[in-house]
Parts: C-alpha cells; sequence; structure tokens
C-alpha cells in the first residue's frame, strides 16, 4: 500500500490547508451517542437495578407503575440534569475559551461562578442561622439565590467593563477581580458560619446532582433550548475573532454585537447550570479541551464541547451512583474521571503552543 | 521615548514601589487590634521586654515581615509564571502548589486529628512539592522536555484532580472542614518565624533564580522558537522558570496557607508601571504584591479588632478585587 491511499483511507488527519471538517462531525456525533447511552446506563443504574431494556421500555411508556415511578419520577430529572448541566457549562466553557482565546478563560473567570456561589452561600448561611432553617431554605431559595447571584454579576462586570465597548481581555481582567472580591466574601461567611452551615456551603460549592428534580431541571431545559441555537450561530464569527480584534472588525464583524451575543449565552448557561447542581466548575474547562483535541481543531468545536460536558457529567454521576463509594458529590468525581483523562490526551497529542 | 528617559522612567517606578513597601510595612509595625501609642511602639522597638515589647516583637515585626516576604514571592511567582507560559491569566496556584498543600494539610487533620502550627508549615510544604513535581512530570511525559505539553493547562488539570480528593475529605469529615476552612483563607496571624529558617531559606533561594531568570525569559515572550535561536537553552530556561516558580510558591503557601489573587495580578500592575521587560518586571511585581499584602493585613486587624481580626487572605480578595477592577477601568491594560 502506497503512502497517499493511507491518508485517503483517514481522510480526517490533518491536511494543510483543509479543515478537518469529517473528524469534527464523527466526534460530535460520536459524544452525543455516548452521553445518551450513558444516560440510559445512568437511568437502569441505582439501588433498584433494572435493566438497560427496562429503563428504555418504562421511557417509553411500558413498564409497571413501579418501574414508572423510579425511571420517569426519580431517575429521569437527574440523568436529565446530569446531561444539561454538562451540556451547559461544555458549551459555556467553549464560548468563554474561544472568545478569550486562552484555555484558562472559563465562565468562572467573567465573575459568573463566583455570583453565583456567593448568593448560594448567603442563603444557607444568613437565611436563618440555625440548621431548620437554612435547610428549608435549602429547596426553595438556593437555585433562584444562585441564579440572581450569577446574572447580577454578569451584569456588573459587563458594565464595569464597558468603555465604549467590550474588549474581550479588559473584561477578563475585570472578572478576575469581582471574581476575587466575591470569593472573598464567601470563604469569610464560609469561615464565620456555625459548622453544620458551613458543611451544607461546603456540600453546594462542591456540586452536586443529589437534588435534582423536576423543579430544577425545566429551567435548565428552556435555558440550553434557547440559547444553544443562539451560540451556534456565532460559531462563524468566532473564527473569524480568533484573527484579532481589528482583523475582525475590518472582515465586517459586529464586533460590540457579537461580544454581547457570545457572553450573554456563556452566563445565560452557566448560571442556569450552577443554580441547578452548583458549581461543578471543572467541566467548563475540561469538555472544550477534550473536545478540541479529539476534534483535532485549532479552538474547541462548540457543539462537541457540550456533547463532551454531557457525557463527563452523566458518566460521573452514573459512575457515583454504582461503582463507587459513598454516593460522591459528581463534582469530584468529575475531577477524578476527568483530569487523568485529559492529561492522558495532553501527553500523546501534538501541541501547537510551543510556550504555554 | 529616549533609552536613557526610559530607565529613568523605571528606576524612579521602582523606587516608589520601594518606598510604598516600606512606608506598608512601618505602618504594619504602628498599628494594630491591640490599639498602642504609635511612640510607645518606637520605644518598645529599641528597648524590647515589657508587655509591649511582646506584642511589638512577638507578634507585629514578624508578622510584617512575613507579609514582606510572602507578597515579595507571590509577586515574582506570579510574574516568572505568565513569562513562561506567555498567559496573563497563569496565577501561580496553577503550578498545583495551593491544591498540593492543600490536601496535605487536610489529610494531615484526619489522620492525626490536629495539627500544630510548625507541623502545618512543614505538610504543607511537603505537599506543595510533590503536587509541583506532579505538574512537572505530566508537562514532561509524552514527547519530552523539548516539547512539553502546555503548562497552564497540565497545571490546571493536576490541581482539580487533587482537589477533589480535597473536598472529598473535607465532606466526609467536619473535623478536617473546621480546619481547613480556617487554613485556606491564608493569614499572617498566628504564624511565627520561629523552626521556619528552612522555609525562608526555599524562598530567598527562589529569588535568586528568579533573578537570574530574567534575561531568559525576556527571550521566551517572543516564543520558543525565537527565543533558542537567540541562543537559548530551552530545557534549561523552562527549568530554572519551574524551580523559581516551585520554590517561591511553595514557601509561600507554607508558611501564610493560600493566598491567591495577588501572583495573578501584580504583574499586571507592575507591567502597568514599568513594561514588559523582566529585568524591571520581577522586582516591580514583587514590591507590589508586598506592598498590597501588607497594606490588606493591617486593614484586617483594624476591621476585626482584637478578638476577631479578618485574615489576610480575605481581606485581599474582597478589597485587591476592587482595587483591581478600578485599576483595570482606569487605564489601559498591556497585554502580554
Amino acid at each position: 500500500m502506497s503512502a497517499p491511499s493511507a491518508v485517503a483511507a483517514r481522510p480526517w488527519r490533518r491536511v494543510p490547508g483543509r479543515p478537518p471538517r469529517r473528524r469534527v462531525v464523527f466526534v460530535t456525533v460520536g459524544c452525543l451517542l455516548a452521553a445518551l447511552a450513558v444516560g440510559v446506563v445512568g437511568l437502569a443504574a441505582g439501588s433498584s437495578s433494572l435493566t438497560a431494556g427496562d429503563a428504555v421500555r418504562t421511557l417509553l411508556g411500558g413498564g409497571s407503575p413501579g418501574e414508572h415511578l423510579i425511571v420517569v419520577g426519580l431517575r429521569l430529572p437527574r440523568v436529565l440534569g446530569a446531561l444539561l448541566v454538562g451540556t451547559a457549562l461544555g458549551l459555556a466553557g467553549a464560548l468563554t475559551q474561544t472568545f478569550a482565546r486562552n484555555p484558562l478563560a472559563t465562565p468562572d473567570i467573567i465573575g459568573v461562578t463566583s455570583g453565583a456561589s456567593l448568593g448560594a452561600v448567603m442563603a444557607i448561611v444568613l437565611a436563618g442561622g440555625t440548621y431548620q432553617v437554612a435547610a428549608g431554605t435549602l429547596s426553595l431559595g438556593m437555585p433562584a439565590a444562585a441564579a440572581v447571584g450569577a446574572l447580577l454579576t454578569a451584569l456588573v462586570v459587563y458594565g464595569l467593563a464597558w468603555r465604549g465597548g467590550i474588549d474581550s481581555f479588559r473584561i477578563i481582567l475585570i472578572g478576575i477581580g469581582a471574581t476575587a472580591t466575591l470569593s472573598g466574601v464567601t470563604s469569610y461567611l464560609v469561615a464565620r458560619a456555625q459548622i453544620t452551615e458551613a458543611a451544607n456551603a461546603a456540600q453546594w460549592l462542591v456540586g452536586s446532582l443529589s437534588g435534582m428534580s423536576w423543579s430544577s431541571v425545566r429551567p435548565l431545559l428552556v435555558v440550553v433550548l434557547l440559547v444553544t441555537p443562539v451560540a451556534l450561530a456565532q460559531s462563524r464569527d468566532l473564527e473569524v475573532s480568533q484573527l484579532g480584534d481589528d482583523v475582525t472588525s475590518g472582515l465586517g464583524v459586529a464586533v460590540q454585537r457579537h461580544r454581547l451575543l457570545v457572553l450573554g449565552c456563556a452566563v445565560l448557561l452557566t448560571a442556569a447550570a450552577v443554580s441547578a447542581s452548583g458549581p461543578v466548575e471543572f467541566v467548563a474547562f475540561l469538555a472544550p479541551q477534550v473536545a478540541q483535541r479529539l476534534a483535532a481543531t485549532a479552538r474547541p468545536p462548540l457543539l462537541a464541547s457540550a456533547f463532551v460536558g454531557a457525557l463527563v457529567v452523566a458518566g460521573a454521576d452514573a459512575a457515583s451512583r454504582t461503582v463507587l463509594p459513598g454516593q460522591l458529590p459528581v463534582g469530584i468525581v468529575t475531577a477524578v474521571v476527568g483530569a487523568p483523562y485529559l492529561i492522558w490526551l495532553l501527553t500523546r497529542l501534538k501541541e501547537r503552543e510551543t510556550v504555554s | 521615548m529616549p533609552a536613557r528617559a526610559l530607565a529613568a522612567r523605571r528606576a524612579a517606578a521602582v523606587l516608589g514601589l520601594v518606598v510604598t513597601a516600606l512606608s506598608a510595612a512601618a505602618v504594619s509595625i504602628l498599628l494594630g487590634s491591640n490599639h498602642l501609642d504609635p511612640g510607645v511602639v518606637l520605644t518598645a522597638l529599641v528597648h524590647p521586654g515589657e508587655d509591649v515589647g511582646a506584642v511589638v516583637w512577638g507578634s507585629r515585626v514578624p508578622r510584617t515581615v512575613l507579609g514582606l516576604l510572602v507578597g515579595l514571592c507571590l509577586g515574582v511567582a506570579g510574574a516568572v509564571m505568565q513569562g513562561q507560559t506567555r498567559n496573563p491569566l497563569a496565577d501561580p496556584g496553577i503550578f498545583g502548589v495551593t491544591a498540593g498543600a492543600s490536601l496535605a494539610v487536610v489529610l494531615g487533620v484526619t489522620l492525626l486529628g490536629s495539627l500544630s502550627v510548625l507541623a502545618t508549615v512543614w505538610l504543607a510544604l511537603l505537599g506543595a512539592l510533590v503536587a509541583s513535581v506532579a505538574v512537572f512530570t505530566v508537562a514532561a511525559l509524552g514527547r519530552g522536555l523539548s516539547s512539553p505539553v502546555p503548562l497552564a493547562i497540565a497545571g490546571t488539570a493536576v490541581s482539580a484532580f487533587v482537589t477533589a480528593f480535597t473536598s472529598a475529605l473535607v465532606l466526609a469529615d467536619e473535623t478536617s472542614l473546621a480546619a481547613y476552612r480556617i487554613w485556606v483563607v491564608g493569614s499572617l496571624s498566628g504564624r511565627s518565624l520561629h523552626g521556619v529558617g528552612v522555609v525562608v531559606l526555599l524562598a530567598a533561594a527562589g529569588l535568586l533564580v528568579a533573578a537570574a531568570h530574567t534575561r531568559t525569559l525576556d527571550a521566551l515572550a517572543l516564543g520558543a522558537d525565537l527565543a533558542a535561536s537567540l541562543g537559548q537553552h530551552l530545557l534549561r530556561a523552562r527549568l530554572a522558570g519551574l524551580a523559581a516558580i516551585t520554590l517561591l510558591t511553595a514557601s509561600a503557601v507554607a508558611l501564610t496557607g493560600p493566598i491567591g489573587f495577588v501572583g495573578l495580578t501584580a504583574p499586571h500592575v507592575a507591567r502597568r508601571l514599568v513594561g514588559g521587560g523582566h529585568a524591571w518586571l520581577l522586582p516591580a511585581s514583587g514590591l507590589v504584591g508586598a506592598t498590597v499584602l501588607l497594606g490588606c493585613d493591617v486593614v484586617g486587624r483594624l476591621v476585626g479588632g482584637a478578638t476577631s481580626e479578618v485574615s489576610v487572605g480575605v481581606v485581599l480578595s474582597v478589597l485587591g478585587g476592587l482595587a483591581f477592577v478600578l485599576i483595570v477601568r482606569r487605564t489601559r491594560m498591556t497585554a502580554l
């Protein structure tokens, strides 16, 4: 076999001057299917064990009333929640990393996560003062408090960064400042709180899906369905914006509108995810980086990042409910499983960056 | 601007920063949660021995020295980190040091029940060093050190991995949480310079390595290929940078607990004052770090009063964050 036909047999191999489109599609569809499969496993897995077939049959309307209660009433919101949280954070991370042209620019760098965390911790620590009252506000007040905190912070950061327009480097620096201020207040509250409330806060700050119910999944679903098309529509302008600010506006992109849309999408997705599950922070960093390397692209592919995020969070949740001891929160499992995988990818792929 | 005028302006800026840092040190010795008359404090500085002497020499002086040292370390480490990675968002903490130190301290509390101040220092140092070696190994794996994987990404991944274990321990055990939530905000109070001479020496070694490293950083700023063609030995350059960052941040986190934000932001402020050349940037960034850390420590003492001082990590995040936002808003920041 000669060398050229070996290349032809693997058309997704990087060829100079041609974008590896087919590989992106392949990775995107593959990750979506894998995420859905893991979701079905998650429906079947748990203390009363069902087969994956049972789960699918119940989902499609069959199954006994007992199975219906378990699958649709209890497990479906959690599995759906995991998939949606992962989708939202993966997409938001891809948006901010591309926007800033920096892998370290996760959505929490524009202050969204720290705002949500402060809101939630305030709801825990300040709402009652005693454990019972705080526990009462946990179920009702916390997602709302987190959402308000996230959106308020994003608005303030955007407002502060506005000087006749938004500069991508300036808004990130301002986000860093805002994040520091808010997380300082958060850790002050945690350090001064009663130990039981501090434990609650610590639990929430790790990120967990155990409180997921239909009432927390629905707003998340709406946000993901509405925001994702808007974000995807920005894909071409994001590609152009990789060439730098001046070139971008020179090529006819309405830069300010583009930035507002990208940041707005990232903020809404993150706020929705974080208020539902707490900050499962690592996903927004991990998923785009993994997707970018799997798809061999120069920047994180948006949809693939979203599906990698869904796969990671749903997989971590399923693992924590079955094979892992002690119902570890999903935030911990994503880091324990995801970090080594990213490291493995890092060590075996050739990088474009020269010094970083 | 002619080269000489530029050099003069930079020298003036660094001199101004030295004066500011020394004033912050003076204020830090004169003011505290015990309200003492400045004259009394000055007398006690010269003639120690009485009650006031105990406060001044036992608490305020070590605290001031610690603040200067740690602030200097973090500021310099941040500048080296951002130069090495060519990433303006790189904090020295992403090198795994903070995560490693946290895990070691929490493990210590979980296994032993409680830790003395000195044991905490050594455990934190050990954890910090182990974690940074892990990051370094990951960066070197695969294709060798000549073309390492992106340090910032490797560091973030390792940090997240290590932090997950810390979170799991803390969530499972309230004693660990109780100790961890106090340690993790970082503080200059209750720390002493007794028995930590080795840590101070490590910090000093880190400062020396960084100082010898400035030309290399300037070359690296042009990109690895150009740096190599300018005659830089890339492997040696990287090793020196990593050694400096590890020594500086590991000793800082051991002495005071994790203090974020200084390392990330001091270089940006310094870059604004003296430009991107590392011979000026490193000292300027260190001095900004020292001034900010001491200033925030004083504010924490005064706000909280004698019984409930607010630790410097919290003040630093809150005030430093606000100040940084104002600086970024008012001036045009220079990207790397």
